[in-house]
């Protein structure tokens, strides 16, 4: 078998590294729960933080022992990945960018490589730069390890967020009997069109609604997408035994939508959200008048 | 021909009678279920299922369903292969026209499975056999709250 | 293979589909799994039942079915156009909405049919059209 001479000279040098977290693990653990990114994250007790410490080191040590120093894909770093990915989320909830948690990170590098250095006689040796060196390469590769994990985590999030927002942003309003709207604000995209089906179709079951409002009075634009999403949520109620009425076309949107050659044609529109709950009112056979005309139309009712 | 295994790895099922169309759908429902799959997901999944594995019976002269769950780190997908040994799509643009169609139905056997999965391919040779491979993802759904 | 299979006998699990008759209204209620021969013979029964019995409507109450597809849309649609030239209305009732959303993707809408959140409403469609039909001044 034959090994470069750049690899046989590196190899032994990554297992002494290796060795050393191992032997030192526990002085490491301890100064680490000092640093800012563990005291910051387990702020109840130093316990855990000395616990975390000790998993990242022997993390560490795993990687290095396999040689692959600045690889963020060596196994080592599986194992931590899960307990980095939390305390990096831990701390981008408490306002840290991930600038400052890669910063935090980074700032683990110093304890670590005093400790090192004082494992040779002469610190100033070859073998103890190369040792050192060594070390920074492996903890510049957590860094990135680290970096990588946040990133994740917070697109994670961010896709939670946007569902939820979502959520919260399309309530179905029951306005009379038999009779629910969805007043949308804000863009609607595919994601969020979906939702709007879903939950208004929904009420409908649980309201046993004959009549749903689709009211766009706060939608800034309609284009082809949108017209179709909304075409199709109609299509739906229908399917379920609702009409559906679309209300709050503004006069430029109305325009945007004869200019983009779009069939509202079966889709049934009112102005406002006012007039479409007065048709499906009407339809229901409910009058809305003011109550000095009561009496007459009470007498209207009798015929 | 029973299907013994019901675990997480890839399963095949038999295309050849109405009986198979039902067995291919609960069997399609229940993976994605397993996969986390909303409702209105598993239903188009299902639904397209069902289309593709009546194509592959009717069209086809009958055939089988390779499904395939699939990890790809956060998201689960599930893929479905439909394989017949069949005469093939002579013209495959034509076949994914709305309203198209060649047997009894309304023609919107392939065109409509293709709007229910986020992945469609079809892969036909005449004389051959036609492959339709279809593959649909979960998304993340965030745990329901009611709004009071 | 030659020929198409499945044309066998069907509903070999002692499968049927309940029709009931209330009045002049036929009622289907389809559940679960309908296999696309049974979907066919019930097309068949329903048609035969209303050039029968004098059947003013039709109400098909899906509550109980989970997917639909273009085969039994198709068949759904037919009935409806059958009983409409045997002068009988079809209220499709109780469609889902996991049901409803990818009938409209598939772009399958069901044009000619009525629809009904529930049996009673469809009931109640099927009641107000009569009683339109008759005691309009």
């Amino acid at each position: 078998m034959s090994v470069s001479e750049e690899n046989a000279e590196r190899e032994p040098v990554a297992y002494q590294v290796s060795a050393f977290l191992e032997r030192r693990r526990e002085q490491i653990a301890q100064r680490w729960a000092d640093a800012a990114l563990f005291r910051t994250v387990f702020t109840v007790s130093r316990d855990e933080a000395v616990e975390a410490g000790r998993a990242v080191a022997a993390a560490l040590a795993a990687v290095a022992a396999s040689g692959r120093l600045d690889d963020i894909r060596a196994s080592g770093f599986e194992a931590v990945r899960d307990q980095l990915g939390r305390m990096a989320a831990s701390r981008a909830r408490t306002g840290t960018d991930p600038d400052g948690v890669a910063n935090e990170v980074a700032a683990l590098r110093e304890p670590a490589t005093e400790l090192l250095r004082a494992e040779f006689a002469e610190p100033d040796a070859p073998e103890a730069h190369e040792a050192v060196l060594a070390l920074t390469v492996l903890m510049g590769t957590l860094r990135l390890v680290v970096m990588e994990t946040t990133v994740s985590a917070g697109e994670e999030l961010i896709a939670r967020q946007r569902e939820q927002l979502h959520e919260v942003a399309t309530p179905v309003i029951k306005l009379w009997e038999s009779t629910v709207a969805v007043p949308l604000i804000g863009t609607l995209d595919s994601a969020r069109s979906q939702v709007v089906m879903e939950s208004l179709l929904d009420a409908i079951v649980a309201e046993r609604a004959r009549y749903a409002i689709l009211d766009i009075t706060g939608v800034p634009t309609v284009d082809s997408l949108v017209a179709q999403h909304l075409m199709k949520t109609v299509a739906a109620a229908r399917l379920m035994g609702a009409e559906c009425i679309v209300s709050g076309i503004r006069p430029a949107i109305a325009q945007t939508i004869v200019h983009l050659g779009i069939d509202l044609g079966t889709v049934l529109t009112r102005s406002s959200l006012a007039d479409a709950l007065a048709y499906a009112l009407s339809q229901q056979g409910v009058e809305i008048a003011p109550l000095r005309a009561v009496g007459a139309a009470a007498d209207a009712g009798t015929r | 021909m029973m299907q013994a295994s019901r675990h997480a790895g890839p399963a095949s099922l038999p295309i050849g009678s109405d009986a198979d169309l039902a067995w291919v759908r609960q069997q399609v429902r229940q993976a994605a279920a397993e996969l986390g799959f909303g409702l209105v997901q598993q239903t188009k999944l299902v639904t397209a299922a069902s289309e593709l594995a009546r194509n592959t019976l009717v069209h086809g002269g009958g055939g089988h369903v390779q499904i395939t769950p699939l990890d790809a780190g956060s998201s689960r997908g599930l893929r479905l292969a439909f394989v017949d040994t069949g005469p093939g799509i002579r013209d495959l643009d034509q076949a994914l026209t709305d309203g198209y169609t060649s047997g009894g139905g309304l023609g919107l056997g392939l065109s409509g499975a293709k709007r229910l999965v986020q992945e469609f391919e079809v892969d036909s040779r005449p004389g051959e056999g036609t492959t339709v491979t279809v593959t649909a993802w979960a998304t993340v759904v965030p745990p329901s709250r009611t709004v009071p | 293979m030659t020929g198409i299979a499945g044309h066998g006998p069907v509903g070999g699990h002692g499968f049927t589909v309940p029709v009931l008759q209330l009045g002049d209204v036929l009622l289907v209620t389809l559940q679960g799994e309908l296999h696309d021969g049974m979907a066919e013979q019930l097309q068949q029964d329903i048609t035969a039942r209303i050039s029968h019995s004098r059947v003013t409507g039709v109400v098909i109450d899906i509550s109980g079915v989970e997917i639909v597809d273009s085969f039994l849309g198709r068949v759904l649609a037919e009935i409806a156009a059958g009983a409409k030239l045997l002068a009988a209305r079809t209220v499709l009732a109780g469609m889902r909405p996991a049901v409803a959303i990818t009938l409209v993707e598939l772009g399958l809408t069901l044009p000619g049919l009525w629809t009904a959140l529930d049996v009673e409403r469809a009931m109640e469609l099927l009641g107000v059209t009569t009683r339109r039909g008759e005691g309009s001044p």
